[in-house]
């Protein structure tokens, strides 16, 4: 293959992993957004998200696509679910002080990981994909599920894009994101706004993870590499800005794609890690948000 | 007394967006002095003497402390060069010890440790509370404490935001018998809404009124001055 | 007894008990402890920063790293005695600091974890990177014949375990010392109120950045001395793991206090070693007791004894 396919190719590979990354990176900005609470535990829930998938395909019976459509829907329900309950057991309990904060999704990241080594095993386990056909190029052919992963997280973040800006329940969310007092005083429960955003924020995640594991394994440590990407893309984003994030994951998603495709892996997450690192000292607001951590 | 300026501000400004916080103002320091500094509130006069002090930086003008250019000095320098200022919400080390507050500024300016924290804490009256946590003072302590760590620094200038609201009239007496100690080897500047104070202690006053100055003078100049009264009356 | 003899007496009790474990302690235990002596010199490291001076980091594993290879790269590459490679791990340690603080301590609060985070992520990426000199997550073995310190050899029980005591000695002996120095005061009011300590004259990036490196030689110092009296050099101690778990040893015993450190790392290591008795999941015992503390004891074990009783602990 001759360079112009190869980095065409290199530029789908790219796109893929963008849109996956957009997803869980919006998650982690909302929950940033709104609650200014920085979930280290982000990257667990995507595991979650595709551990839980595998479990749902091993009990629904039928041909692929159905255990995969109801994967799609019980576990983003799910992880948001223990999401929301992760909120209301500790992180209402700390008030949501920043540090401490930290310092507990931390645990929890660590209490998920290993509740996963322990009900799920150590093991890589695929997941089937709803269905197989290759789009054919004229330099090679292409999975057509890569294209459908593209096109569905597009649709489900012009649907989160809808519900914050267009309804009263993204008003809602806005108003709490706003001044918490305030929204309080205007009769808005926020605990239970609070609970919803963290369980929105881990439902995206886990969408994500569905949508990539029959792409990639499900694996108890599979969390890691998600959870410093969407770091990266919602540094580099702006932390809260929801187009900025999608602006960083595309560049992200499509410069690590091809710079994968011709370095090293590792050394173009030493660059990446490094360029979050700089960014936070230099520009706080992001390269391309406005406001400051 | 001859005057010596001790410090001296040219057109100072620093805006906050469309607010003209401070705005084009020119300010003298006699060396010695008790400088009053009044107006109403939002007349810029926390954000005037937070620029001197350096803790927000200025937009343009100049100051000048002691003959130096300090403009452009982060405010822990012009700390070492003898500007303290004490803040209009008492900030004392909540968690600390009465003596450790005061040790804090006598060690910065190298002092006997012991012994000089001993001798500030007896000047304010609180030599009987060196061990108590600097939390579980009273508020009105608490003010006094703030000032403690002001003079303690042994500073040239003293900038004073506020420092009777909230105390009760014999703690102002004590107050004011403390500034009249301090001077004339420490200038002091003084932010006050208490006119009985300002009148009693002030040698000079500068008005401060949307960010610019509206008169300076001796307090009768002042009490006469029909702007002032405006400002006031209508503000 | 005044305070100060008090104070000075109770550290040097503690050191004589951890003394007397080296005739008294069975070996199994006296390994555990030699290893839970290091850590905790790591983990008074971190307290030096985090306790004391309020810098939440969570990037120390760098600076342990930077000591770890620091030290085991110039053994197993360059030969090295033991003893220097010991100096030059510490001076790595206190480099790393350096070097990350002047950047990471223009930000504060939530950012300082971030960027601290993500330098140590790039430097264990580094590590995983250059496999040819680090083999990678295998790490390396530091042969037997290259532990030898004044002529002891540091793989036998007893003189690791004097090492490790010395190491841990000293650094109390410092930590105490600084903690109740006039700069140990500064530090600690800067973790209070660093607006109130600028304006006292102090200038907070340079003192802060000193405390930070204090406590990356405190790191260096422990990462080298675990490679040469364990003979283990490998990526994994050098993971994000090994920045939080001295937060969690802190946070355990007590941020803040100068014996809390030890306490935190001691208890810990025994829970996770007594719980891995009947689950392999030995990091579920970290998140559980990372929630809780937060949750319930935000002041950790001696922290919350110099709350209720001890008051004079520094």
């Amino acid at each position: 293959m001759s360079f112009g396919p190869f980095l065409l190719l290199a530029l789908m590979e790219g796109m893929v992993t963008s849109a996956v990354l957009a997803l869980a990176a919006v998650g982690l900005s909302l929950v940033f957004g709104i609650m200014r609470v920085v979930n280290v535990a982000h990257g667990e829930f995507f595991m979650l998200g595709a551990v839980s998938a595998w479990f749902v395909s091993q009990w629904v019976p039928g041909p692929p696509a159905v255990a995969f459509a109801a994967a799609l829907i019980l576990c983003p329900l799910f992880v948001g679910a223990i999401a929301a309950l992760a909120d209301m057991v500790v992180l209402k309990r700390l008030n949501y002080e920043p540090e401490a904060t930290i310092v507990a999704t931390i645990g929890l990241l660590y209490i998920l990981q290993q509740a996963a080594l322990s009900f799920y095993g150590p093991d890589a386990r695929p997941v089937p994909a709803p269905f197989n056909f290759r789009v054919q190029l004229p330099w090679f052919g292409y999975s057509g599920y890569k294209i459908a992963v593209v096109a569905a997280s597009a649709l489900v973040l012009l649907g989160v894009w809808r519900l914050l800006a267009k309804s009263r329940v993204g008003l809602i969310m806005r108003a709490t994101q706003y001044d918490r007092e305030t929204a309080r005083a205007f009769g808005i429960n926020v605990d239970r706004v609070y609970a919803g955003v963290f369980a929105l924020g881990g439902g995206l995640a886990a969408l994500a993870a569905v949508l990539i594991v029959p792409i990639q394994q499900a694996h108890y440590l599979m969390g890691t590499d998600p959870l410093l990407l969407s770091f990266i893309v919602v540094i580099i984003g702006g932390l809260g800005s929801l187009r900025g994030t999608v602006i960083a994951a595309l560049l992200i998603g499509l410069s690590d794609g091809v710079i994968s495709t011709f370095f090293a892996p590792t050394l173009a997450k030493i660059v990446a890690t490094l360029l979050v690192a700089l960014v936070l000292v230099f520009r706080p607001q992001g390269l391309f948000g406005r406001r400051a951590l | 007394m001859a005057a010596v300026t001790l410090l001296e501000a040219r057109d100072l400004t620093r805006h906050f967006g469309g607010l003209k916080a401070v705005n084009g103002v020119d300010f003298e320091l006699a060396e010695g002095e008790i400088h009053a500094l009044i107006g109403p509130n939002g007349a810029g006069k926390t954000t005037f003497v937070s620029l001197l002090c350096g803790r927000i930086p200025v937009q343009s003008g100049t100051i000048r402390f002691d003959g130096a250019d300090i403009t452009r000095l982060p405010a822990h320098k012009r700390v070492r060069r003898g500007i303290a200022y004490t803040f209009q919400i008492t900030q004392v080390f909540a968690n600390l010890s009465v003596f450790d507050n005061v040790a804090l500024a006598v060690q910065r300016r190298g002092g006997r440790l012991d012994v000089d924290t001993r001798a500030a804490l007896d000047r304010v009256g609180l030599a009987d509370r060196a061990g108590q946590i600097a939390g579980t003072l009273s508020y009105g302590h608490q003010r006094v404490l703030e000032i403690a760590m002001g003079l303690a620094l042994d500073p040239r200038l003293l900038i004073l935001d506020e420092p009777t609201q909230g105390l009760a009239n014999a703690e102002i007496d004590i107050f004011k018998t403390l500034v009249r100690q301090v001077v004339p080897d420490t200038t002091v500047l003084l932010i006050e809404h208490n006119m009985d104070v300002v009148m009693d202690l002030a040698q000079r006053i500068t008005v401060l009124n949307f960010g610019e100055v509206l008169a300076t003078g001796t307090p009768g100049d002042i009490r006469a001055n029909p702007a002032v009264q405006a400002a006031y009356l209508g503000g | 007894m005044t305070l100060s003899t008090r104070i000075w007496a109770l550290h040097l009790a503690v050191l004589a008990a951890l003394l007397a474990g080296s005739v008294l302690l069975p070996a199994y235990h006296q390994t555990n402890v030699a290893k839970v002596m290091v850590l905790a010199t790591y983990a008074m490291g971190y307290n030096i920063a985090f306790g004391y001076t309020g810098l939440l980091s969570l990037g120390h594993a760098l600076f342990f790293g930077a000591g770890l290879y620091g030290a085991g790269l110039l053994v197993q590459h360059a030969g090295l005695p033991a003893g220097p490679a010991l100096l030059a791990g510490i001076l790595a340690g206190g480099a790393m600091a350096a070097a990350v603080g002047l950047l990471a301590l223009r930000t504060q609060g939530v950012a300082f974890m971030i960027v601290t985070l993500m330098f140590a992520q790039a430097g264990y990426l580094t590590i995983l990177y250059n496999t040819a000199w680090t083999r990678g997550e295998e790490g390396i073995v530091i042969a037997r014949e290259a532990r030898m310190l004044f002529g002891h050899d540091l793989s036998a029980d007893l003189p690791r375990y004097l090492a490790a005591f010395a190491l841990f000695a000293a650094g109390l002996v410092v930590k105490l010392w600084l903690v109740r120095s006039p700069t140990g005061r500064v530090m600690i009011a800067l973790r209070e109120n660093e607006e109130r300590s600028r304006m006292l004259g102090y200038d907070p990036y340079a003192r802060k950045l000193a405390a930070l490196v204090i406590s990356g030689l405190y790191a260096g110092a422990a990462g080298a001395a675990y490679g040469l009296l364990f003979g283990y050099v490998g990526a994994s101690l050098a993971s994000t793991q090994y920045s939080i778990l001295p937060l969690l040893w802190v946070l355990l015993g007590g941020a803040g206090t100068v014996l809390g450190p030890l306490v935190g790392a001691l208890s810990m290591f025994y829970l996770i070693d007594y719980s891995s008795a009947f689950t392999t999941a030995s990091l579920l015992v970290v998140g559980v007791a990372l929630v809780l503390l937060v949750l319930f004891a935000p002041r950790g074990i001696l922290g919350t004894i110099r709350e209720r009783w001890l008051k004079w602990l520094p």
